[in-house]
């Protein structure tokens, strides 16, 4: 059954998604400096970055806990009561290398309480990360209300919008590209991430070669509330402004880019470069439409469309495959 | 997503064949009668710290707004009895809504049941949507839902492009349809308390609905025993999406007021209230009597805040909580029914 000869390499090649994903954001972002205005200034690629960093942040643990077949719907929440928790603390009067710290903390325990529920009580990922969206998203309202805190101090603030050196590079690229670079290294070379596709590919498999599933996905919520929590916190210095409803709905171009970057839903596949092309062709996307005067609600569409083909094309890519197999030996 | 398979409770209301299935059943009614306790307890507190709880408004109020979140519960049951889910609920109202008043704005002199079925019609397609990428795409309903859920409000703001429909634009009759009663009984309420009546004798009684539980049971053994499983999951989301078009019309007829955002955010409360009265979010059990309850404990949680003067952010928080409590109850009562099964059988 070696159906490598019988298939075109261009073929191989396309199929393998997150190439694809990858070929496809570079055609995207060439096409867009070339045909819309503006779209190549440093200023915007500026923004560009700026604008993915939360949503990619959060997909790097969020590409851990998908491969594992579980979700975290979520992650929005938790930035939004992080940030919300961040006005309140900062209006107390606490200073902020107090407040940062304590909101990453909070951060994590917003992710051991997911953790707790799926791993410890067992129950449906999908169904509690539901019930913690609403649950963190009205707390943050609780904290703050529908009122912002702003005056956070500028030294912090003019860092995260600063640039290197003056020049189109944010400062908090460098955190990110970091942080990236570790999830990526534990993903693809160390036997956590091993543990991670084994635990996504077959619970019960894993379980028998010795991986202990459970505390390795507690650890992975905690994770994903912690980078929830530093986006919120870098959200919220960003823009200046501690509000409750920051982030809102921004679970959805989390999930879409991690899908949009080849991880399956159903776990045990995707790779880390492959999501962050997802992310940057998501973004540059939005970025490029709002150029051209299209309204956030328009992107929205163009969210939901993408996220809906991102899972949609690997399936029939598979059968695709299936069929010219089937032609090949018959 | 790994859904805990665990062994979730077969409900077969009314059916007892043997003595295990009767205590099972009787472990459904536990929770509502669970349900109909915490409502008896929160609105004898709430009417004991303000009288005005109990007022004849008060009251209708809180059914009015039930009426609305109980009809796309029932949806919601629908599919998540079969082991879907559907998130885009509250943007088909919106979009039915938004179809509905400017239907009515152009042609003032259009009965309501012609208003009806656009929004049945309206939600009725995005459901066959939905449940095509489903069916065909092989994909799971949590990742299509939630992506229609951005698409179809995205269609409904293009649509109304900022533009709202006011009460004084729309007919006299749609308005009184909304706030009037017959006999007493708000027409809303009354097409609610329809539809309830309707989809549980067809899920409790009728081969269709009991597919669905067969479906969200099992989905292999369900193909296996010849039931259409694909035709099933394409009817149970235009059966939501039909639902979801129903509420947006009684949106339209109740506030007179329609923009693109009719309905946002509406989707957590109506899975929270399908989940807290008692359907599984891995399927195969529940009603959409329990559904409608909780959709009315939702609604009387709301209200009673507002008596009680509590900031009214606390609703959202509280919504959480009881979805957490209520799949955390589920667990305990299915671990509890494996314990006792597994005993039994050890007797035998």
């Amino acid at each position: 059954m070696s159906d490598k000869g019988t298939r075109p390499a261009w073929l191989s090649r396309l199929a393998s998604w997150d190439a694809a994903v990858i070929v496809i954001t570079v055609l995207v972002l060439v096409i867009a400096s070339g045909a819309v205005e503006n779209f190549g200034s440093s200023r915007n690629f500026t923004f560009l970055l700026l604008d993915l960093l939360p949503i990619a942040l959060i997909a790097l643990p969020m590409t851990f806990v998908i491969v594992t077949g579980e979700i975290d719907l979520s992650v929005a929440s938790t930035l939004g009561l992080t940030s919300a928790v961040m006005g309140d603390l900062w209006n107390r009067g606490l200073p902020i290398e107090t407040i940062i710290p304590l909101c990453l903390v909070l951060g994590a325990v917003l992710g051991a309480l997911n953790g707790f529920f799926v791993t410890v009580l067992k129950l449906p990922s999908l169904a509690v990360t539901i019930g913690t969206l609403a649950l963190y998203r009205g707390l943050a309202f609780v904290v703050l209300g529908d009122s912002a805190v702003a005056d956070f101090p500028r030294d912090y603030t003019s860092w995260v919008t600063g640039t290197i050196g003056g020049g189109a590079i944010p400062n908090v690229l460098i955190p990110l590209v970091v942080l990236a670079l570790v999830f990526g290294l534990v993903l693809h070379a160390t036997p956590i991430g091993r543990s991670v596709f084994a635990a996504g590919a077959s619970e019960q498999a894993a379980r028998f070669a010795g991986i202990r599933v459970a505390p390795l996905k507690f650890w992975l919520y905690v994770v994903s509330g912690l980078v929830a929590g530093l986006a919120g916190v870098l959200w919220t210095l960003r823009y200046s402004s501690a509000r409750a409803d920051n982030g809102l709905g921004m679970e959805l171009a989390v999930v879409a880019a991690v899908l949009l970057g080849g991880v399956s839903i159903f776990g045990g596949k995707g790779t880390l470069p492959g999501v962050l092309a997802g992310v940057v062709l998501l973004a540059t996307l939005q970025n490029a439409l709002r150029l051209q005067d299209v309204s956030n609600e328009a992107l929205n569409v163009v969210t939901g469309v993408l996220l809906i083909i991102s899972v949609l094309l690997p399936n029939i890519v598979i059968r695709f495959r299936a069929a010219l197999r089937r032609r090949a030996t018959t | 997503m790994n859904a805990t398979k665990a062994v979730a409770p077969k409900m077969n209301p009314g059916r007892t064949a043997a003595g295990g299935r009767f205590r099972l059943g009787g472990l459904f009614r536990a929770r509502e009668a669970g349900i109909v306790l915490a409502l008896v307890v929160l609105v004898a507190f709430t009417a004991t710290q303000n009288a005005r709880f109990l007022s004849a408004q008060s009251v209708r109020d809180i059914l009015l707004n039930t009426a609305i979140l109980a009809v796309l519960a029932v949806g919601q049951a629908t599919v998540m009895i079969t082991r879907n889910i559907d998130l885009s609920v509250g943007s088909v109202l919106g979009l039915s809504a938004f179809a509905t008043g400017s239907l009515l704005q152009a042609n003032q002199g259009l009965p309501v049941i012609v208003a009806l079925i656009t929004g049945v019609a309206v939600g009725a397609a995005c459901g066959a949507l939905n449940g095509a990428v489903v069916r065909f795409g092989k994909v799971p309903a949590l990742v299509v839902t939630l992506g229609t859920l951005y698409a179809f409000r995205g269609a409904a703001y293009f649509w109304a492009g900022g533009e709202q429909i006011n009460a004084d634009e729309l007919p006299g009759h749609f308005l009184r349809f909304g706030n009037s009663a017959i006999l007493g009984i708000p027409w809303l309420v009354l097409i609610a308390a329809i539809v309830l009546v309707v989809a549980g004798i067809v899920l409790r009684s009728y081969r269709a609905g009991r597919e669905l539980y067969a479906m969200g049971s099992s989905p292999q053994a369900a193909e296996l025993a010849g039931i259409k499983v694909g035709r099933n999951t394409i009817a149970a989301f235009v059966v939501s999406g039909a639902l979801a078009g129903v509420a947006g019309v009684l949106f339209a007829a109740r506030f007179g007021t329609i923009d693109a955002a009719a309905g946002n955010g509406y989707e957590l409360n109506v899975v929270a209230a399908a989940v807290v009265g008692g359907v599984a979010v891995f399927g195969g059990s529940g009603t959409v009597w329990g559904a409608g309850l909780g959709a009315l404990l939702l609604t009387v949680i709301g209200s009673s805040l507002a008596v009680l003067d509590i900031n009214q952010f606390w609703q959202q928080a509280i919504v959480g909580a009881l979805i957490l409590l209520a799949i955390g109850a589920d667990r305990l009562v299915a671990v509890r029914v494996a314990k006792s099964l597994k005993k039994r059988d050890s007797h035998v």
